[in-house]
């Protein structure tokens, strides 16, 4: 009896220990919020991504077509050089009046009277002033095309060519927008005519500064850019990872190198422009190099990607496994074969990634180089550092400044070409980190 | 002369133990961690072609004494050696000794398998590679396959020499650690509890190598297995808190012990 009752007392107690709370539901409903906290905190990330990327591409991608009037240019000697004095003088083709030819051609292929100066004025309006650069190009190259009628391919004037892609409302009264009534109907004369159409615009890849937005480009800021880069690179990779080197495998460690650690991080935090204002001193202040070079914004980037870089590289030799060391020392391998044969290969991929993010950071920077003057209207492709030259994202700052509809397709136009710059870049280092880790 | 069976042989090679010569001698060995003292004036010799066993609880300082041998001890921040130890009349910690050279002479297996994340091939050639031991293709093909044999591992992975040495099993990894020490050709190899992360089938490979290499090599092994102890070694040290409480022939050492401490911890009474 007293067996029978105290096995129901246990049966009885079981369920009871079985209900003990701990916490099973409230740790479930705590996981399940967090997850949900992560899915908020990336879908809010992808939203705004997605919002930069579609206002870049969205006002950018029309920057690259260009409206052009193809006429066929009768490169008339009366014109060229009425005085036949070619042979002797050679500035009488760099002077010689141009935008003539482009008139009568234009003239001629709209039908209008060429007495009515202001109606000739309204057309000639259309074809972007850099015709002029174009066509004397054009003979200066081959003197022997004078006399001949040939078809030239010209730029069409930026109001023109927003007026074509469809950004300038045409319902606003005439006297407030810049393309006139006239200048539409001919617009689409020629048009209709096959004259006029819209290409793809390898201006803006290879044109310099312009005031003229059809004959600007980034392809001047892009070579200041690559000259700055290779600069950066050429400098930082060896001297970062040479002191990183240095302050994680050789250095003692104590009170100076702890300082030098403190230091190196905070330079990382200093804001870019403050390497500006150090560059400014500096290089072109005490050392006297020239204003607005590239080997100046190289050196200033230089200064500004070495602490991303040692901080990268110090990571990356941090994480190599202390196994590789010793099996390497065991061998009576010295530090220095040790570190070149083992650690440094390994530590590779963490070095390459931590590079190019100092690159990259390094190719958007625009705040140093402000300082450093070269925010110049440079229209000459730089021949080297040393000449004076811009950079892709002070081009972007700069057209951002202009007013005129063209310029701020452009602005987005280059914001594209730095992002797909960047995207590049960034492939690069993962194809490089991927080569590096395959082959161990 | 008749000829002896292998299990003779031994016998009289242990037999003659007390009368083989010593290869390394460690003299009021000391090492220090900062102000923390790991060892204390240990006298512990070790004896040419022989292996030589350090046993002892954990955090006894068996392991420290066995990187004092190729001073691998150098590379920990802090750590200082008192004492003096020879490598064949060569005091080992005089300024005039290059731990390179030292290293090529005492050659370390550590306690997990840790091959260079490369080939097979180029895991051994490493040593030979860096202290100029060979020069055409010929030679190191030739130290690679010695070696390789040497360490009973050329059969296994003799189709794959250029394949990665990590991609090998835990034992493997480990046999490819002991070609790699042996390629140098040292006279003395350290091994740092080489089984422990090891599976009982690659341990017993391990240490049957061991007995074989111990005609070529002088031979000194941290181990935490009584039992390995027991069937590897010669002689066996026991270390307890940083001292050297007993060393001895093997035989003697797990059968009737001189100290209470050794007797004890065989028996498992501590440790």
């Amino acid at each position: 009896m007293t067996d029978i009752a105290s096995t129901t007392v246990r049966i009885s107690a079981r369920p009871e220990t079985a209900k003990r709370d701990i916490g099973i539901k409230r740790r479930y409903a705590a996981e399940r919020r967090f997850r949900a906290y992560g899915i908020a905190a990336i879908s809010t990330g992808l939203f705004f991504l997605a919002l930069l990327l579609w206002t870049v591409i969205s006002n950018g991608y029309t920057a690259f077509q260009q409206t052009t009037i193809t006429l066929p240019i009768e490169f008339t000697e009366k014109v060229v050089d009425p005085k036949g004095e070619r042979a002797t003088d050679g500035k009488v083709l760099l002077t010689a009046n141009y935008p003539l030819l482009v008139r009568d051609a234009l003239v001629k292929q709209l039908g209008i009277d060429a007495s009515k100066r202001p109606q000739v004025k309204q057309a000639t309006d259309m074809v972007s002033a850099s015709s002029r650069t174009l066509l004397r190009d054009m003979v200066v190259a081959d003197p022997s095309i004078i006399g001949k009628t040939v078809p030239v391919t010209l730029l069409a004037e930026a109001n023109i060519d927003s007026a074509f892609k469809g950004q300038i409302d045409l319902k606003v009264d005439e006297s407030k927008r810049k393309v006139k009534n006239q200048q539409v109907t001919w617009m689409n004369q020629l048009a209709e005519a096959g004259v006029l159409k819209k290409s793809f615009n390898t201006g803006i890849f290879t044109f310099g500064a312009s005031s003229r937005p059809e004959a600007a480009g980034v392809g001047v800021a892009a070579l200041g850019s690559f000259y700055m880069m290779l600069i950066v690179l050429v400098l930082s990779l060896p001297i970062g990872v040479a002191a990183s080197i240095y302050l994680e495998e050789f250095a003692p460690k104590n009170r100076l190198t702890d300082l030098i650690e403190v230091n190196i991080n905070n330079l990382a935090a200093v804001p870019s422009i403050v390497y500006g204002l150090l560059g400014l001193a500096v290089f072109i202040n005490f050392a006297g190099m020239p204003r607005s070079a590239a080997v100046v914004g190289g050196f200033v980037l230089t200064l500004m990607t070495l602490p991303t870089i040692i901080i990268a590289t110090r990571a990356a030799l941090k994480a190599v496994p202390p196994s590789i060391r010793s099996a390497a020392l065991g061998l009576g391998a010295s530090k220095m074969q040790t570190i070149f044969h083992h650690v440094l290969p390994l530590a590779m991929p963490g070095i390459l990634t931590g590079t190019i993010i100092g690159l990259a950071h390094a190719l958007g920077e625009t705040a140093p180089l402000l300082l450093i003057g070269m925010v110049a209207f440079v229209v000459d492709y730089p021949g080297s550092p040393m000449e004076p030259s811009t950079a892709l994202p002070v081009q972007i700052y700069m057209w951002a400044n202009e007013a005129e509809r063209a310029f701020v397709e452009r602005t987005s136009g280059a914001i594209i070409i730095l992002l797909i710059f960047l995207v590049v870049m960034n492939l690069g280092a993962i194809l490089l980190r991927r080569r590096f880790e395959r082959r161990w | 002369m008749n000829i002896m069976s292998e299990a003779a042989v031994e016998k009289a090679l242990d037999q003659k133990m007390n009368t083989v010569p010593y290869k390394m001698i460690g003299k009021d060995v000391s090492v220090y961690y900062g102000e923390k003292r790991a060892l204390f004036d240990v006298n512990l010799n070790i004896r040419e072609n022989t292996v030589t066993a350090l046993i002892g609880p954990s955090g006894c300082g068996k392991s420290t004494f066995l990187r004092t041998l190729n001073r691998m001890n150098d590379t920990i921040e802090n750590c200082r050696v008192t004492g003096k130890i020879t490598l064949d009349e060569d005091d080992i910690y005089d300024p005039t000794i290059d731990v390179v050279e030292l290293r090529a002479r005492v050659g370390m297996v550590f306690q997990k398998p840790n091959p260079f994340p490369k080939s097979i091939y180029d895991n051994v050639a490493y040593g030979p590679r860096i202290h100029g031991l060979a020069r055409t293709k010929a030679d190191f093909d030739e130290i690679v396959e010695t070696s390789l044999q040497k360490a009973g591992l050329f059969n296994e992975v003799k189709d794959r020499l250029h394949e990665p040495g990590t991609g090998l099993s835990g034992g493997q990894q480990q046999r490819l650690c002991i070609a790699r020490a042996v390629a140098v050709s040292p006279e003395v190899i350290l091994m740092d509890e080489p089984c422990s992360a090891l599976d009982p089938i690659a341990t017993a490979k391990v240490e049957e190598l061991i007995h074989e290499l111990r005609t070529n090599f002088t031979i000194v092994i941290v181990t935490h297995s009584m039992q390995q102890a027991a069937r590897v070694s010669q002689r066996t040290a026991m270390f307890h808190l940083g001292n050297l409480v007993e060393e001895n022939d093997t035989d003697k050492m797990f059968t009737n012990p001189d100290d209470q401490r050794t007797q004890d911890y065989i028996m498992g009474r501590f440790g």
